[in-house]
């Protein structure tokens, strides 16, 4: 197995994570947290939503930002794909996929304020930025021979809409259609920046400890996803496109001099703007690379090396729950343990069951918001990398089981493979290894974004400092350090890629998590 | 596709979105933020039958929002806390505090402490403190951050940072003290009033958690008004606007901040707040 270069490097990221659970402080403090997390646990299962204001306009608003946003972010990612050999257009969609919608959304509103523009351009920005490079690959992938054997002068939009459009479609449709459920997550975490989504109300009862409100917001929400597959249905699907922008809500009106301001102002270094020029400009970027970017960059760069391999961990361990390899069809011999869930001889109905409670425990773990995760975790065992790392694993190792689970799906076995363990240890997990590597490195620069919500914990990650930047509205620090983050995140995307590319990782759709 | 969503963006944007001449106010998440839009809907309507203009409440998500909102116009009249209030005036020419509680004009934030650390009631900013965990509330908070970070660096000569093995954000004061009450962080900085409340309530089991340090007193939240109102509503439109607050008696209305009334406030009083805010440095 040492001969084999995805073995070498998977033990390589473990070995680096073990190295990094030596530096990192992953002590645990709390002391009484029972109270707490009783009160926690009863609000959840006895949910209220009658103290939420305007309950069904919060869910609608999330539905309008996520379908407008993705809407907008898939038509753009489209018409950029097609022109995706060039560098400028390369680097470009690199560069806005590089920062979180969160950070997006904050930049808006600045000066956009709150309007719905600040919300649909803070999910169809960067979600542009990776439907064109993931349409291009989708593209890139089909058969080139139909283009080769069309007469000459043929029209390039109906070469395009007979030939490569026609294969790929599938395809394209299946990632677009993964891709909205990404943005009603999305949509929902606006709402703790003020975007009047579910968020909003999730957040404002979280932070007074109303749990019975947050348990019902939660259960809406994980419904919401849930049933996903029920109510977005080819037919209605343009319906919805044509009736979301009118269902955003008004806001308050853009004052149009705030954009400007913004540019020739806000974001111009403070010794540019009090005439200290470039050496105050030297000293300046210093500091802040010296004080914040530095340590931010170290602590944002353990914590999610560690938690990249939790995650992938976590993913192993919980795809065949949702695989119908294991917990569906009659090949069942009810040897199969897993996650503490000892099974013993159940058949067709019980894998029924078994296969949706499967399916629920993902969606609770990849809908619940890390921050919360990383509360609830807090109060466990206090603050520390501990709540953050395992937040952001139940998080991510959710979306990449769900996808390793989908993708499995996809596998035909011999009528006679073996079943239950060995099933899994010799015939699917194998298989299935490379995609599923694929998609942890391209969740690597997700999980780096997030750790940008871990203030709580006292973690001084790189979005730590945006935060306090902002805080104190403070926009050419922030810009700074946006930039790093960005810049960081496409170094750790440039990396993955050249990792995917040696070990020929092939992609395909539905990859990109 | 495009096309639809792009006229129908059009549309929207075009939109007259709310009425030139409405009179748009906000506050600080900082108290129960629960059913913000319901009471304030209440504050909005007292207000529209005084000064007779529309009045709209718009809620936000935090003290850099509320700034931005004042800044941008988008809101005229805020309830700040003494640190954002001092940051929107500095945005604003001609801006100025209105009103502030009666209660604000002798602010306080308590130190609190979970009992596992051996700490007494009215200890003191000790030596003992030394490598405990703390949290603040919010980054842009007056009686969460600035003042408990001004009075811990005067006690121990260090920041924060080298005192505590840890130092977090909470993210509010509700929070700060359900953190504390749990042990997750040893001490915490918290709102007075917030705190005084939550005992009332029977929310905090004060076997667990005690306080264990009163800073001196301190100014804190106010009503800021733009200085182009006059312009935009008529002359003597700031003033009445001061008077509508200072009037304000309603027992319901009050508890919205919760104050007991208002009192007359001025820029000047808030002096105190920015040299504090510059010498931390969470100010230019």
């Amino acid at each position: 197995m040492w001969h084999s270069a995805t073995a070498r490097l998977s033990l390589g990221f473990v070995a680096l994570a073990i190295l990094c659970l030596g530096i990192a402080d992953l002590s645990i403090t709390a002391h009484a947290p029972w109270h707490e997390l009783g009160r926690l646990v009863q609000g959840l299962v006895q949910p209220d939503v009658s103290a939420v204001d305007h309950l069904w306009v919060a869910l609608l608003r999330t539905l309008a930002f996520a379908f407008v946003g993705v809407g907008l972010g898939a038509t753009a990612g489209f018409l950029l794909a097609l022109i995706f050999h060039s560098r400028l257009v390369r680097s470009i969609c690199a560069f806005v996929r590089a920062i979180h919608e969160l950070f997006w959304a904050l930049i808006f509103l600045q000066f956009f304020g709150l309007h719905p523009l600040t919300g649909v351009l803070a999910i169809a920005l960067p979600y542009a930025g990776v439907f064109a490079k993931v349409f291009a690959e989708i593209l890139e992938e089909t058969d080139p021979l139909p283009e080769q054997v069309l007469p000459a002068g043929s029209g390039r939009l109906s070469t395009l809409a007979f030939t490569r459009l026609r294969e790929a479609w599938p395809h394209l449709v299946s990632y677009t259609s993964y891709r909205l459920e990404c943005g009603l997550r999305s949509s929902a975490v606006l709402g703790f920046v003020g975007m009047p989504t579910l968020g909003f109300y999730l957040e404002s009862a979280f932070a007074q400890g109303h749990y019975d409100t947050v348990g019902a917001l939660l259960l809406l929400f994980y419904a919401l996803i849930a049933s996903l597959r029920l109510w977005v249905r080819p037919l209605l699907v343009p319906v919805y496109l044509v009736v979301a922008p009118f269902c955003l809500g008004s806001g308050l009106p853009i004052v149009w001099s705030n954009v400007s301001r913004f540019f020739s102002e806000d974001i111009v270094p403070s010794p540019l703007r009090h005439g200290e020029g470039l050496s105050g400009l030297v000293g300046w970027l210093g500091d802040i690379m010296i004080s914040e970017a530095l340590p931010g960059i170290w602590h944002t760069l353990v914590l999610s090396q560690i938690a990249l391999v939790l995650t992938g961990l976590l993913a192993l361990a919980l795809y065949p729950l949702v695989s119908r390899h294991f917990f569906q069809g009659r090949g069942w011999h009810g040897r199969w343990a897993v996650a503490g869930r000892q099974q013993a001889g159940a058949r067709v109905p019980g894998n029924r069951l078994t296969h949706l409670l499967g399916h629920g425990l993902l969606v609770v773990m990849r809908s619940t918001p890390e921050y919360l995760l990383a509360f609830i975790l807090l109060q466990l065992w206090g603050p520390s990398m501990l709540p953050a790392v395992v937040a952001l694993a139940i998080h991510n190792g959710g979306i990449i089981a769900h996808l390793v689970g989908r993708r499995s799906n996809e596998v035909r076995l011999r009528p006679d493979a073996p079943h239950g363990l060995v099933r899994y240890a010799y015939e699917l997990t194998p298989r299935l290894y490379g995609p599923f590597l694929a998609l942890l490195f391209y969740r690597w620069e997700i999980i780096m974004r997030e750790t940008a919500i871990l203030g709580i914990l006292g973690i001084t990650t790189l979005g730590f400092y945006v935060d306090s930047a902002i805080q104190e509205i403070r926009f050419d620090r922030a810009m700074v350090l946006i930039l790093i983050t960005a810049l960081l995140n496409i170094g750790v995307d440039v990396l993955a890629r050249h990792l995917r590319a040696r070990l020929r990782l092939r992609h395909t759709a539905n990859c990109e998590p | 596709m495009l096309k639809r969503l792009t006229l129908a963006l059009t549309v929207l944007l075009a939109a007259p979105i709310a009425s030139a001449d409405t009179f748009v106010f906000t506050a600080i998440p900082d108290e129960d933020e629960t059913r913000l839009q319901q009471r304030f809907q209440n504050v909005a309507d007292y207000l529209e039958q005084q000064l007779e203009v529309d009045v709209r409440f718009v809620p936000v998500k935090s003290y850099a929002a509320a700034v931005t909102a004042f800044r941008n116009n988008q809101v005229q009249l805020a309830w700040f806390g003494g640190l954002s209030g001092v940051q929107a005036r500095a945005r604003v020419p001609d801006s100025r505090a209105l009103a502030q509680g009666v209660e604000d004009a002798e602010f306080m934030t308590y130190f609190i402490a979970h009992q596992s650390t051996g700490l007494e009631t009215g200890e003191g900013l000790s030596d003992r403190m030394r490598d405990m965990t703390f949290t603040f509330g919010s980054k842009g908070s007056t009686s969460g951050r600035l003042m408990p970070e001004y009075y811990l660096r005067e006690a121990f000569g260090q920041p924060p940072e080298e005192v505590f093995s840890r130092v977090g954000f909470s993210g509010n004061h509700s929070r700060t003290i359900s953190l504390v009450a749990s042990g997750a962080y040893d001490l915490g900085a918290v709102n007075y009033t917030v705190w005084e409340n939550e005992v009332e309530a029977g929310n905090i089991d004060t076997d667990q958690v005690e306080v264990v340090w009163k800073t001196p007193n301190y100014p804190d939240y106010q009503w800021t008004i733009r200085g182009d109102v006059d312009e935009r509503f008529g002359t003597g439109f700031a003033d009445r606007v001061q008077q509508a607050l200072l009037n304000m008696e309603d027992a319901e209305l009050l508890e919205s901040f919760p104050r007991s009334g208002f009192i007359p406030a001025s820029n000047d009083d808030y002096a105190i707040i920015e040299s504090v805010g510059k010498e931390l440095d969470l100010i230019d």
